[in-house]
């Protein structure tokens, strides 16, 4: 049984709408090349130039960010299940924020 | 949602909307809104983080339920419910080209929700979406 590799919508353009997909690889980044196969464009916008893992991306190898493993060479088993979730940010323009500012003042 | 993020004010707080994409229309129908961490503790007042763990757990519950996340929400505290160019570069990252999901802002004035207006990104460019509350169907 291999990986099930979760895509987030973002995503799903490149995945034909798939939100999931059963692939192969002993490690993070072998079931990662494994998509890049199966999704043309997808590793580039999960890894950058050096191959590795884009700051606003994370990785989930069952409940656990990869980050806290071995990062993309983490290994993984059949049945496991990666999860790229997009790191989710944004906020009020700066120089905004008068109450807390005045809390911390 | 009204209530976290007045709960939350001054920080700013977010979290996932919960739903269906409607194929060809446009329209997102979302059936729960659902709270999430803000990990940027260093400037809550002006920036949000929302916690991947939290988004993890948030569409595996959606996903047993059938719904799948059609939008994030967040609070602007003392600032109107427009995207920032922050909340528009870090949102360009995510889709590039692609149409995102639902950006809901709500400001919140002296700690109280004064306006919430949704948007969609689209090649870059936030635009404003309409916003429809319907009555409750179980």
């Amino acid at each position: 049984m291999p990986v099930t590799v979760r895509i987030p919508t973002p995503l799903r353009p490149l995945s034909h709408g798939r939100d999931s997909l059963q692939l192969a690889g002993a490690t993070a980044r072998q079931v990662l090349e494994s998509l890049e196969r199966e999704c043309p464009g997808m590793r580039s916008r999960i890894c950058d130039e050096r191959g590795e893992m884009r700051r606003f991306v994370n990785l989930f190898l069952n409940e656990e960010d990869v980050r806290q493993l071995k990062g993309l060479d983490s290994p993984v088993v059949d049945g496991d299940i990666l999860s790229i979730v997009p790191a989710i940010a944004g906020g009020a323009p700066a120089g905004f924020g008068k109450a807390l500012r005045g809390i911390r003042d | 949602m009204v209530d976290h993020t007045e709960s939350g004010y001054p920080r700013e707080a977010c979290g996932l909307l919960l739903g269906r994409f409607t194929p060809g229309s446009g329209m997102r129908r979302v059936a729960d809104a659902r709270p999430a961490a803000n990990l940027n503790l260093e400037r809550a007042a002006d920036r949000y983080e929302l916690d991947p763990a939290d988004f993890l757990r948030l569409e595996q519950a959606a996903r047993a339920q059938q719904l799948e996340v059609v939008g994030v929400y967040h609070s602007h505290p003392d600032h109107p419910s427009r995207p920032s160019e922050t909340d528009r570069l870090r949102a360009e990252e995510i889709w590039q080209d692609s149409e995102s999901w639902s950006y809901l802002i709500l400001e919140v004035a002296s700690g109280r929700v004064a306006s919430r207006r949704s948007w969609v990104l689209r090649q870059g460019v936030f635009a404003e979406e309409e916003i429809q509350i319907l009555p409750f169907r179980p």
